[in-house]
């Protein structure tokens, strides 16, 4: 018993160990900017950069819309789906983990030969941006979506409500998405920590989004990369924290075993 | 005039005929059950009635009015669903009085009638509860009570108490058809069990294969099946073939023992046939000089609590014999040989 604890603690240290060891190296090289003391002063470069600002509000711009522009898109489709036509189910598990198949390059390549010429000219819009994340979004928002619609009973709740009266504005607003809170928090935070580093589309479309511009300081000094990396994960992990705070409580889907108490 | 009239209603998916040529009519405070075995229709009937799905031809009148293209949320029917549907994210109160909001009642008024339902349900201390916090059986009552706030026209119950333990089953039973009978709401009640069908309706309707097999008082059809398939389906049955003798006087022989039908049997003499005998319709003396007498040997004896069930095998054949429990009931022992008695009522003839 006691030998079988030990290697359990071993494989845990030593997973510890491979996860963490590259991150305290990236957080103390980032506090060594100033010679033999450490200090904040990387940190304090990066945000006072105005690039880095105009950088990051530009892309958490781009992230609002792109979550935005799939939940309007994703979740009426996928209760659709659901409700009505969940022979169609795999069909779109399988349209929705194409994003993972094409590299993002490759859609770059094909949005840009498609919308880079009249009759439609949308190259230099952002909304071409927004449209390319709300792809590489999809199947983490579409997962989400129906992972939280699985855990419902949504026939039954649809047709409890239309029995009681209510249309459909009415359902979705006031039975469908309550009841999918976690689900919706969950597809929302990928989204956004997607978005927020990504690269090669906003490369490819020319865009200064933080991504790119992570990149270009990579490229030109040594400190700076390294603080970037430690807010970037500070900021992701920030989001996970607040999802399960807000995730919690009443609402979403109640745990099935406790409704079958006597 | 019926309060709710199904006329020649058929339901067809692509090819396959779910519901044909369905007719209904059920007067204003009555309780009709539709029982059947599993894809019988029952349920899509139910679901044509609620507006969940839409009958391919035929009308449905509620108060005379045909209601066919009218979708489920302008019927002003209640429905009461298997898995109870309550919505997770609303406490006891704001579901019950999620129709009533809908109907744009004044705060007041819904608060008035939430009330009036949770007293009818024995329910006032959960209000603020929501439903994962409840039973099974506590959360269908409240399911029940929203479907009742709307005070709907026709209340439809969907299995409802296919999900909940034995015990649970029968108490709620007893609480649905009381609260029915209180409020004299025109009720149809979908079910499986035969137990609960003819305990709770004035009507039932038997279906199978889409079709109706039989309309009746719990009575009727348990003691008057018109089909082999409701003589079988409702009540525990013997089903056994026997040798038609004389068929104008409805003589006939199991395993070479002869036995007599009250009613001639349209067959030839030395066709086979076969008949039905309940189990309580079986005793081991009589002092009736007219009742049917065959021996056999005692094959197995089950005690079930209220019911002794004697398996006895009269040559290739078995039948089953159900007798009250009491303290002094006398039972056989296996292998014992013994004389069963049945009066020439109890023999039903099979038409095949």
């Amino acid at each position: 018993m006691k030998k079988s604890r030990f290697w359990s603690w071993l494989i845990v240290f030593l997973g510890g160990i491979y996860f963490f060891l590259p991150l305290y190296a990236t957080l103390r090289f980032s506090l060594m900017m100033k010679k033999d003391v450490l200090s904040f002063m990387a940190y304090e470069q990066v945000l006072h950069d105005p690039k880095f600002l105009a950088a990051f509000t530009f892309s958490a711009k781009m992230a609002v819309f792109t979550i935005l522009a799939s939940l309007v898109l994703i979740v009426p489709t996928a209760y659709w789906v659901h409700l009505k036509l969940p022979k169609l189910r795999p069909v779109m598990e399988f349209i929705t983990m194409l994003p993972f198949v094409i590299p993002a390059i490759v859609l770059v390549f094909g949005l840009i030969r498609s919308y880079s010429k009249p009759p439609i000219l949308l190259v230099s819009s952002p909304v071409l941006l927004v449209a390319a994340y709300v792809v590489l979004a999809l199947p983490y928002m579409y997962r989400s979506v129906d992972v939280g619609l699985r855990a419902i009973d949504v026939r039954a709740l649809t047709e409890a409500a239309q029995s009681l009266g209510a249309g459909w504005f009415r359902i979705l607003f006031q039975v469908i998405f309550p009841n999918l809170r976690s689900a919706l928090l969950g597809g929302t935070f990928l989204t956004f920590a997607i978005v927020i580093g990504e690269l090669t589309v906003a490369n490819s479309l020319a865009w200064k989004a933080l991504g790119p511009y992570m990149t270009q300081l990579a490229g030109m000094k040594a400190y700076e990369p390294a603080a970037l990396a430690v807010m970037s994960f500070i900021l992701t992990w920030a989001s996970i924290a607040l999802l399960q705070f807000l995730g919690r409580g009443r609402g979403g889907a109640a745990p099935e075993n406790m409704a079958g108490m006597h | 005039m019926a309060f709710l009239e199904l006329i020649n209603i058929t339901k067809r998916f692509n090819k396959f005929v779910a519901v044909e040529d369905f007719n209904l009519k059920v007067e204003k405070g009555e309780f009709v059950s539709f029982l059947g075995p599993s894809g019988c229709g029952k349920t899509t009937t139910l679901r044509m009635i609620a507006g969940f799905e839409t009958a391919t031809e035929g009308k449905i009148l509620i108060n005379g009015e045909d209601v066919v293209n009218r979708p489920p949320n302008q019927r002003n029917i209640g429905m009461v669903f298997q898995s109870y549907a309550l919505f997770p994210n609303m406490t006891v109160a704001d579901n019950i009085g999620f129709g009533l909001k809908v109907a744009r009642k004044s705060k007041e008024e819904i608060k008035t009638r939430v009330n009036e339902v949770l007293n009818l349900i024995h329910m006032d201390e959960f209000r603020g509860r929501y439903p994962y916090q409840m039973s099974g059986g506590q959360q269908q009552r409240v399911a029940l009570a929203r479907a009742l706030a709307i005070q709907p026209q026709v209340l439809l119950l969907d299995e409802p108490l296919s999900a909940l333990d034995a015990k649970i089953r029968v108490e709620l039973r007893n609480e649905i058809r009381s609260i029915q009978r209180k409020l004299g709401i025109t009720t149809v009640y979908v079910t499986h069990d035969q137990e609960e069908a003819l305990s709770l309706s004035d009507r039932v309707v038997v279906m199978n294969t889409g079709h109706t097999e039989q309309i009746g008082t719990p009575f009727e059809i348990y003691n008057f099946p018109a089909t082999p398939f409701v003589a079988s389906f409702v009540g525990t049955l013997n089903i056994l073939y026997v040798d038609v003798i004389d068929p104008d006087k409805g003589l006939l022989a199991l395993e070479q023992q002869e036995i007599s039908t009250n009613k001639p049997v349209h067959k030839q003499a030395h066709d086979k046939v076969r008949i039905a005998l309940r189990p309580e319709m079986l005793r081991l003396s009589s002092n009736d000089p007219t009742s049917n007498k065959v021996t056999g040997i005692v094959d197995s004896i089950i005690f079930l609590g209220a019911v002794v069930r004697v398996r006895i095998k009269i040559g290739a054949s078995k039948i089953s014999m159900d007798l009250f429990n009491n303290p002094d009931l006398k039972l056989p022992k296996e292998g014992d040989e013994v004389a069963v008695y049945f009066s020439r009522d109890a023999c039903l003839v099979l038409q095949d």
